[in-house]
């Protein structure tokens, strides 16, 4: 439990009037209010905090007992004993705005015991507070559907990851967010896909890239090579001729198209010719007599 | 073809919400939700309601008239937009990197 200094969240002194705190909350909730600022963590950290300094400061009888015990604020014990004379404990009305108790700062809960009320009075029913969750997967683990468990806010999720979900993707867990308000629904879980790709495969969407060395006397002559594609080796037949940077495509060989089961995209291979090294006399004199046939 | 069972008459949306019917009209013209007519009665879409509920907050709480709403949705969708794009070329690029 840390001081929060209401006043300087709201960059007030304490001074300040009704009408201060009133046009100090607008202006910083109009920059920072999650509805403008969607996905953005930082900005909701920032609301949150602008929200309760609003919450206690903008209610007299909060402003009066934030400004005599806030300094003191450690003094546990004698702010429970003010707590419990208090008429605010657990006095949960009224409230208009869809962020839940939890919130709100333990010191907020420490010195007020809940939510206070406030803004127009109205019970209202309100969505939770949608939550976000950033997910990291190798990708070789969204090559196939599966299941996973997922801890959220001390809650076990099971979800279904479709194949094909892509790096920065998010889908959407309904029903798995905060809990509403005066009996609204709860908000949802948004989930954002961080796929790490440490194979060798490059990735576009539903299509693979590899590089496949050559050597140079299979791409002279043709012959078969055997390849690895993301879902096991398979025989390519090497044309004779073959150009370095060459590419072929096997279809159907890519990633899984994402939420079309059976479906994938295809394999771009590049052919990258492998000249020999360390030549011998005897190797270099035949390729110099090559070199007099073709000249 | 729309289900009626998905459709909400606009005086539950009010009371739900404790908000005027004269509200949700006015976002009706302002364009700002579809509404639904039925036998002379107004309906809305369930899938409407995170939109009003959106609006709701913006216009209560921040004081933020309709014109600005209009003009904050049309933002957010371009930075919705642009943030795709971004995912888009950033993944595309990883294609180019450590080569």
């Amino acid at each position: 439990m840390s001081f929060i200094d209401y006043y300087k969240v709201l960059g007030l002194s304490k001074s300040a009037s009704e009408n201060d705190i009133k046009k100090a909350y607008r202006k910083l909730a109009r920059k920072y209010h999650p509805d403008l600022n969607p996905n953005d963590t930082l900005a909701e950290k920032k609301f949150k905090e602008i929200n309760e300094a609003h919450e206690v400061l903008s209610n007299p009888e909060n402003r009066k007992k934030y400004d005599q015990y806030g300094e003191h604020w450690r003094h546990a014990e004698e702010i429970e004993k003010e707590q419990q004379r208090s008429h605010y404990q657990k006095r949960y009305q009224g409230e208009d705005r869809s962020y839940t108790e939890t919130d709100f700062s333990d010191f907020f809960e420490h010195m007020f015991g809940g939510r206070a009320t406030g803004g127009r009075g109205r019970q209202v029913k309100y969505r939770g507070q949608d939550f976000n969750a950033k997910l990291q997967l190798n990708l070789k683990d969204v090559y196939t559907t599966h299941k996973r468990t997922l801890t959220v806010n001390n809650k076990n999720i099971r979800i279904t990851i479709p194949a094909g979900v892509e790096n920065g993707q998010i889908i959407k867990i309904k029903g798995h967010g905060g809990q509403g308000i005066n009996g609204g629904p709860n908000g949802d879980l948004y989930i954002e896909f961080s796929i790490i790709n440490n194979t060798k495969f490059k990735r576009d969407k539903d299509n693979l890239y590899v590089t496949v060395d050559l050597d140079l006397y299979l791409a002279l002559l043709g012959g078969s090579l055997m390849v690895d594609t993301f879902s096991g080796k398979v025989k390519l037949n090497i044309k004779p001729e073959t150009q370095n940077g060459a590419k072929v495509k096997l279809s159907g060989k890519g990633f899984p198209k994402y939420k079309k089961e059976g479906h994938y995209g295809d394999l771009i291979i590049t052919y990258q010719i492998k000249l020999p090294t360390n030549l011998s006399s005897r190797e270099k004199d035949l390729i110099k007599e090559l070199q007099t046939l073709r000249s | 073809m729309m289900e009626t069972t998905d459709l909400i008459p606009i005086q539950i949306v009010c009371k739900y919400y404790n908000i005027p019917v004269a509200f949700i009209y006015r976002l009706q013209e302002f364009e700002l939700i579809e509404l639904t007519v039925l036998k002379r009665d107004f309906f809305i879409h369930k899938k409407e309601l995170r939109k009003v509920e959106r609006i709701v907050r913006l216009h209560y709480d921040l004081d933020i008239n309709f014109e600005g709403i209009d003009a904050i949705n049309n933002l957010l969708e371009q930075v919705n937009a642009l943030k795709q794009e971004i995912i888009t070329l950033h993944n595309r690029l990883r294609l180019y990197e450590d080569i």
